[in-house]
């Protein structure tokens, strides 16, 4: 150490950041990222406590308080700090209630349409030829299905619940998931370390989720959170056509159909649940925009 | 050329046939349609008519075929709602759709190219924040509530527009912004990163060291170039934007083609929502026929692929 001191110049030594350090770096100074997972965080937490913070019961009807405004009106009060809705529901408590449903039909559905898209983008990216040319025209016919009029109609026939909505649209939206998967896959295929794998006999499996998947990954983050995003929005116009999920659970898209009703006399049955719903589904854009800035900076434009 | 153009075709008929089936199977793999069709309250009896009138009781197959033939003949069967013609109802209510769809990808255009190109050339000022901003929200505003704000302000508060109805251009001006702004953000930032891409190039440098006015350098040879992408977006978002008609439609309750989907479903108007789906697919499918081969050619690259 000190006889490193001896030669060492006059001018601060230069150090260069571990890459760790980097991706550090570039998260902590990324706005759009920290506000992304601040408000996602917060929403999380708020799903997760909704039976500790909801002061009533979502559920409980009360007719003789119905349309009560607002904390910030001049007539509201405490006991329902956003009012109460045409039943006489509490609407802060129906509002943390649906944080759940939203969450979990987006990461549900999310979760379905990943393994399908994904698993079909990576095997015709992979194998190419006539695996490629089969899910290339399954990618080109399920685009061609308008999805809320598919969702639409098939969850008016068979009947909407949390569990038909999730599946119905976890069935319906993994054409990006394919696409994406698929181009990435055909991107790295020909990369030295594929080549390597295979020459040291390592089974194709091992190759896909030993070798391609840990680079994949980054990719195909970035797509579930645009995913998400999308099937909450999907979720929230199925229930508020009324063919997603049903009464008397308090999604936000169902509370905004059921507040329309009113929306001439009180408006902010609408704003808010739209509000949040906003809300959330910029926080994960923005995560989702984050994450790939941080961990391609090259790739950014 | 004719090559390119000939296979395309050829993956668009294969695409359109895999589609009707589809759109054939929807209703039928969602439960009997018999039952649908006859009503909550109907007897055994009355199921069983309905079956044979219909010919529900063939194999399904030749009911395809059947349907499927008579579809090409432009005959898509009777709503028994309307007690009238499939086509005939949907003829009339695609052309409200179409005016509709047709002004809100104006009203993207209109807004999103030349912010797309200020953005571009002027990367990181506060226009380029702005354009980002725009594209940012516009992605995340559900497009139904987005509507409904629109009724509050620009119908309710400011009384400029009708709330709802298709009776006169004014009708149009809401749900146009409505559908249009959901297509805006995929457009400006296409145009922008275009943009960026061809000013950047070599051949932009040229014009610029030959002296050319900026203006003509950026109109006449940059915009044309970096347009490209947009152009086949375009197509791609007209489709997308007349599945979105099924839920601004319903808000603004414009007797368009989205409007009839949505109540042909609410109705269980079985031959009426096979249809819709049919033809919403194969305007799609047509769209981006016509897209990719306009592309090609533009680009000449892509005719190899």
């Amino acid at each position: 150490m000190n006889s490193k001191k001896d030669f060492s110049s006059p001018f601060p030594a230069i150090t260069f950041p571990t890459p760790g350090q980097m991706m550090w770096r570039r998260t902590t100074h990324h706005w759009g990222f920290l506000l992304g997972a601040g408000i996602l965080v917060v929403i999380l937490v708020v799903a997760l406590l909704a039976p500790y913070l909801a002061p009533c019961d979502p559920y409980h009807q009360d007719l003789a308080h119905r349309l009560i405004n607002p904390i910030w009106h001049a007539d509201g009060t405490w006991s329902h700090p956003l009012g109460t809705d045409g039943l006489g529901r509490d609407y802060l408590s129906r509002l943390l209630y649906g944080a759940r449903i939203s969450l979990l039909i987006g990461f549900a559905a999310m979760s379905i349409s990943a393994v399908i898209g994904a698993s079909m983008g990576v095997a015709a990216g992979y194998f190419g030829g006539r695996v490629d040319v089969v899910v290339s025209f399954l990618i080109t016919t399920r685009l061609a299905l308008p999805v809320i009029l598919v969702a639409l109609a098939v969850v008016a026939l068979v009947g909407g619940s949390l569990p038909m909505v999730i599946t119905v649209l976890g069935l319906l939206i993994w054409d990006r998931f394919a696409v994406v998967m698929r181009s990435t896959t055909q991107q790295l295929r020909s990369a030295d370390y594929i080549y390597a794998a295979k020459a040291t006999g390592c089974s194709t499996m091992r190759i896909i989720f030993g070798e391609l998947l840990p680079n994949i990954l980054n990719n195909l983050i970035v797509v579930a959170t645009l995913e998400m995003a999308r099937a909450i929005l999907l979720e929230a116009a199925l229930s508020f056509l009324g063919m997603g999920v049903q009464p008397p659970l308090p999604s936000w898209g169902l509370m905004i159909s059921e507040g329309k009703e009113f929306m001439f006399f009180t408006p902010w049955l609408i704003v808010i649940p739209g509000t949040v719903l906003f809300m959330l589904v910029l926080a994960i854009n923005l995560l989702g925009d984050g994450i790939r800035d941080i961990t391609a900076p090259e790739g950014r434009s | 050329m004719l090559r390119y153009t000939c296979k395309r075709v050829a993956l668009a008929l294969l695409v359109a046939i895999t589609v009707s089936f589809l759109s054939f199977m929807l209703v039928r793999v969602s439960g009997d349609p018999a039952y649908a069709l006859a009503g909550e309250n109907a007897t055994a009896k009355e199921i069983a008519f309905v079956r044979e009138k219909y010919g529900l009781d063939r194999p399904i197959m030749v009911q395809y075929l059947d349907w499927g033939l008579k579809a090409l003949h432009g005959d898509l069967g009777q709503s028994p709602y309307f007690r009238e013609k499939v086509s005939v109802i949907i003829g009339h209510r695609l052309k409200v759709t179409m005016i509709l769809g047709a002004s809100a990808l104006l009203f993207a255009l209109i807004l999103s190219i030349p912010l797309g190109v200020l953005a571009a050339i002027r990367p990181n000022t506060w226009i380029d924040r702005v354009a980002l901003g725009i594209s940012v929200l516009g992605q995340a505003m559900p497009s139904f509530w987005f509507g409904l704000i629109l009724i509050l302000f620009f119908g309710v508060t400011l009384r400029w527009f009708p709330v709802s109805g298709s009776s006169s251009w004014r009708h149009f001006v809401l749900p146009t912004i409505a559908l249009g702004y959901y297509a805006t953000p995929a457009f400006m930032r296409l145009t922008r990163s275009g943009m960026m891409d061809v000013l950047s190039s070599d051949y932009i440098r040229t014009a610029r060291a030959k002296g050319l006015l900026s203006g003509s350098v950026l109109f006449k040879h940059a915009l044309r170039n970096a347009i490209i992408p947009v152009v086949s977006v375009v197509a791609v978002q007209l489709g997308f934007m007349l599945g979105g008609s099924v839920v601004i439609e319903s808000v603004f309750a414009v007797n368009g083609f989205g409007l009839l989907a949505y109540e042909s479903i609410a109705r269980a108007d079985l031959p009426m929502v096979q249809a819709i789906v049919l033809i919403l697919s194969l305007i799609y499918v047509f769209l981006t026929l016509f897209a990719d081969v306009l592309n090609a050619l533009l680009d000449p690259r892509i005719r190899v692929a």
